[in-house]
């Protein structure tokens, strides 16, 4: 009743192909971007922005960049953390290298260099499949990380070893650097995560985007039909590493002023493919869900004993936090594997079919 | 530079022999020791197609709460009686609670279920014991703590821990059991039936779910062995967790599916990282061992892509 595409005619192919094919989904999506760029601005605090919403953009960015790579093109990588720590050093570098020119242009620019190391590291896809690549994927964040730690010249030979961003301006407004404003701050990533988003959602639909399913559905199969696998899974590690290094880069930029290589570490790849996983692979709207679920939920659980009125240590707090987290993941994997993105389905079908049960 | 790197360490190598065995020495135990992880890993792959991601931190608790058990008055063998206990219980809970609901789902979602595993237990692990590193009792459980200087040559000594030689002692014991077990006991070929048709095995009469609690349980056992040889070299922390990542390489180079494998990749990985580290590692400034394994696995898999003694990948259209 609510979501019902009966009286929507498609006279074209190209109509029929479109990104929002039904009505609804325009005006939802408009509706949620309204949200976005108006209503949070203007309603929310500083906290809210600064530690939530910036976050939260930032790990669905990335959260894009892996399910482009597992869940449309079925390579398991668990190396996400090291490709975007190289978006957030080659941005540092650029920007100590070109003061003078835009940030945001050099933090697009920086993806670029975590699509070549991406590609690199994805050369074994070809030979190696599965949980065997996902260990050899390990390989790349074990050794860009140690990178980021034994090379002085990538960190500008700070004494600390940690890289610390300037500040920086963008038609006047200070956007970067300890000085920058949470709002100006958050325009930016989300502007930058809805344009990136916009676009991989139409290279998804498009030529490449199929053909990246192909390979995850049967590479054999495939290639027997005129797909180059090389070209195709190279293509997924590239932008896939594009991506998440572009999100690797606003995390230091605009979220925390300040990494250290520990912040690229393991830890980091395992929490974006958490937000795959129970987004749902192989759904866009699934990387905002998971990523909303993975980041807010340890932010919530903090507040919740304070909230109720019980007196816990910060540290018991901690490993309470860990062991929901964990538990609730196992919980959500046992009752709806295909992650959040199925809820949203089932959802819209009972919108769909509502007042009536089928 | 080419001299350093393909001269130098080969004449290092022969100029002083007796170092060169004491990292060949050293090699080993680390090798039997990322060995005994794998052998964890490969036992529960066999039969379930797990790929336990959690077998890192059930060494940790294993070692904590034998520690910890001992820590609150219980004597050292008791304690070790009551742990392997705990294990069990663990690995019940383990195959009821979060492996049978997820039975027949992909690969993908078994792996991220153990790692929520590893978050669970890590919080409980801190909740329980505290963050801080202990000491493992090795004292109390009868285990060597000297060690022996050999002399070697003419100017040389080779140093062996007692524990290390220990180590490696129980390692083989254990190999062998766990061959005798598979191989020769009901229970055993009852494994083997399930590690190669779940459905098969089924049919004959052989429960699923209990086989997978021996066998979680059997990783367990293996699991508080290695957290008691790791933790008597250094402390019982959840620093060990790390260890896991330690034998992926070791995993993925001998092949998820075989015993022998895990063993022998353990020793390439032992041997190439002490050598790679100390001969090679200070040209590029040190550290290499993060990564070292890692890079031989891959060499190793580019042209063997189901590892060394893996299955062979038969793929259909």
């Amino acid at each position: 009743m609510f979501y019902r595409e009966a009286g929507q005619y498609k006279t074209s192919y190209e109509a029929d192909q479109a990104l929002f094919p039904i009505r609804q989904d325009l005006v939802g999506i408009g509706v949620i971007l309204l949200v976005a760029f108006v209503v949070i601005p203007l309603t929310a605090n500083d906290f809210f922005l600064a530690s939530i919403m910036i976050p939260f953009l930032v790990f669905s960015l990335a959260a894009i960049g892996l399910n482009v790579l597992t869940g449309f093109c079925g390579q398991l990588s668990l190396g996400t953390g090291a490709f975007m720590g190289v978006g957030a050093y080659a941005a540092y570098k650029l920007t100590t290298i070109f003061p003078d020119v835009n940030v945001v242009f050099l933090v697009l620019l920086s993806g670029f260099f975590a699509a070549f190391i991406g590609a690199i590291f994805g050369l074994p896809s070809l030979r190696i499949k599965g949980l065997y690549l996902a260990v050899t994927t390990l390989a790349a964040q074990f050794f860009l990380e140690w990178c980021f730690i034994r090379i002085p010249w990538l960190y500008n030979y700070n004494a600390s070893g940690a890289i610390e961003i300037p500040k920086r301006e963008m038609f006047g407004v200070v956007v970067s650097g300890a000085e920058a404003t949470p709002l100006a701050r958050y325009f930016v990533v989300l502007s930058i995560t809805v344009a990136i988003a916009f676009l991989i959602a139409n290279v998804l639909r498009g030529r490449i985007g199929r053909s990246w399913m192909m390979i995850r559905d049967m590479d054999i199969a495939a290639e027997l039909m005129g797909i180059r696998p090389l070209q195709t899974k190279l293509m997924a590690f590239a932008v896939s590493s594009y991506i998440c290094g572009v999100a690797g880069a606003m995390m230091v930029f605009f979220w925390l002023n300040a990494a250290e290589p520990s912040s690229y570490s393991i830890t980091l790849s395992f929490q974006i493919l958490f937000m795959v996983i129970l987004g749902g692979l192989g759904s866009l709207g699934g990387a905002f869900l998971g990523a909303a679920f993975i980041w807010i939920l340890p932010v919530a659980l903090k507040f919740i004993p304070g909230a109720i009125g019980i007196e816990i240590g910060a540290e018991t707090v901690e490993h309470l936090t860990f062991m929901v987290v964990g538990a609730l993941i196992i919980f959500f994997l046992i009752v709806e594997p295909h992650g959040f993105a199925r809820l949203w389905q089932i959802a819209k079908q009972k919108l769909r079919v509502w007042p009536f049960p089928y | 530079m080419l001299y350093d790197i393909f001269i130098d360490p080969f004449v290092q190598m022969y100029q002083m022999p007796d170092f060169f065995l004491q990292v060949l020495w050293e090699g080993f135990v680390a090798g039997i020791l990322y060995a005994l992880i794998a052998l964890g890993f490969v036992l529960i792959f066999k039969a379930s197609g797990v790929f336990n991601f959690a077998q890192g931190i059930m060494v940790v608790f294993a070692g904590l709460t034998l520690v910890g058990l001992h820590e609150n008055g219980v004597p050292a063998y008791l304690a070790l009686i009551l742990t392997i206990g705990v294990m069990g219980i663990l690995a019940y809970s383990i195959e009821r609670v979060v492996m049978r609901p997820l039975v027949n789902q992909p690969d993908i979602i078994l792996l991220m279920a153990t790692i929520g595993l590893t978050y669970f237990l890590i919080g409980f692990g801190e909740f329980i014991f505290g963050g801080e590193p202990k000491r493992m009792i090795a004292d109390e459980l009868g285990l060597p703590t000297g060690s022996t200087a050999f002399e070697f040559g003419e100017r040389g000594l080779v140093i062996l821990q007692h524990i290390d030689v220990a180590a490696a002692v129980i390692a083989i014991i254990m190999v062998a059991t766990l061959g005798v077990f598979f191989n020769k006991t009901r229970i055993g070929r009852a494994l083997r039936a399930v590690a190669d048709d779940h459905q098969a095995a089924l049919s004959v009469g052989i429960s699923l779910n209990q086989i997978w609690a021996i066998v979680w349980f059997a990783a367990g056992l293996v699991a508080l062995a290695t957290g008691i040889m790791w933790g008597a070299r250094s402390d019982v922390s959840f620093a060990l967790e790390i260890i896991a990542f330690k034998a992926l390489p070791v995993l993925i180079l001998g092949g998820f599916t075989s015993i022998p494998g895990a063993i022998i990749g353990g020793l390439i990985i032992g041997f190439g990282e002490k050598i790679g580290e100390l001969y090679w590692g200070g040209l590029v400034g040190g550290g290499i061992e993060s990564w070292l394994a890692y890079i031989i696995a891959l060499i190793f898999l580019l042209f063997r892509p189901q590892g060394l003694f893996g299955e062979k990948i038969i793929e259909r259209v």
